[in-house]
């Protein structure tokens, strides 16, 4: 079982740069059709400063951490076990190519059900930007398969 | 180009543009695997899901998350969305056609704000939920 003495555990931060074209190839990636997410003319067309970053690219970047194992590593999680099991984002604010995003990644919750058989994991991340403004907060569920007896 | 939406033009029960994917290809997951940085060899590499105990590859959720956003956008600007969220109820396949949707269910005042709450939800061909989810959009 993991140890909930890590619920409330804050990791190291780290920065990820916004990068045009990475968001072109998500959009190509993603089926993404709506010019305004791949050509900067039509995104400044509507109002925006560049590409705009899509709902869930943040998501990505966060993989960007220098280690994105870390979390796994500190809570003792086989990744041959793990399932995602939610994900939500809630945003505050636009991120634009060029931005350079900061995600502070927070351990929310470590709980259990059927008897410890599926453990789940809440990973709180709150992304701002370089002029320190809120962008959004990401909530990712793990869910821990154990084998009966474990 | 998706336009804001007034709190009385929207109405509960109201369907968002439906997004429909082709039949799920190799090519769709390689392609998400380099665009998104989820290199897991799960989504993309066969010879690691047969060593998985696997009979194929399983597209990424976040595949299907990205997609079930365009239903999203495709109704209202990004600028409006507050809040997304989806939980991950069964794998997607090679192969498979997925039909994102989402309805209206609520329109409510959060913090003096005018939004519509959405149910979401992504099915295969045969009418199989794959992710269900919700949306909280801002009206003007």
């Amino acid at each position: 079982m993991i140890d909930k003495k890590f619920i409330g555990h804050t990791m190291p931060s780290f920065s990820a740069t916004v990068e045009p074209g990475r968001l072109r190839f998500f959009a190509k990636a993603t089926g993404q059709t709506d010019p305004v997410y791949s050509d900067v003319a039509v995104a400044q067309a509507q109002g925006h400063p560049h590409l705009p970053v899509p709902p869930t690219f943040l998501f990505c970047l966060e993989m960007e951490a220098p280690d994105p194992a870390a979390i796994r590593n500190l809570l003792g999680m086989d990744y041959r076990t793990l399932l995602h099991g939610e994900q939500g984002f809630t945003y505050f604010g636009m991120a634009y190519a060029g931005d350079t995003l900061t995600f502070t990644q927070r351990i929310a919750d470590i709980y259990d059900k059927r008897d410890g058989a599926l453990e789940f994991v809440e990973r709180k991340t709150l992304v701002t930007n370089q002029r320190n403004e809120r962008i959004a907060e990401l909530r990712c569920v793990t869910v821990i398969r154990n084998s009966k007896g474990a | 180009m998706a336009v804001a939406l007034t709190f009385d033009s929207v109405q509960i029960g109201d369907a968002l543009p439906p997004f429909q994917t082709p039949p799920i290809s190799r090519l769709n997951l390689a392609l998400y695997c380099g665009a998104s940085g989820d290199h897991n060899p799960i989504h993309v590499d066969t010879d690691f899901a047969h060593a998985a105990g696997m009979p194929d590859v399983i597209a990424h959720g976040m595949l299907s998350m990205a997609w079930l956003a365009h239903v999203l956008t495709q109704w209202v600007p990004q600028t409006a969305l507050r809040q997304y969220s989806v939980r991950f109820a069964a794998m997607t396949k090679v192969g498979e056609r997925i039909t994102c949707s989402g309805e209206v269910v609520e329109k409510l005042h959060i913090d003096g704000q005018p939004c519509a709450r959405v149910t979401l939800s992504t099915v295969n061909q045969d009418g199989q939920v794959k992710l269900t989810g919700e949306a909280v959009v801002a009206l003007s």
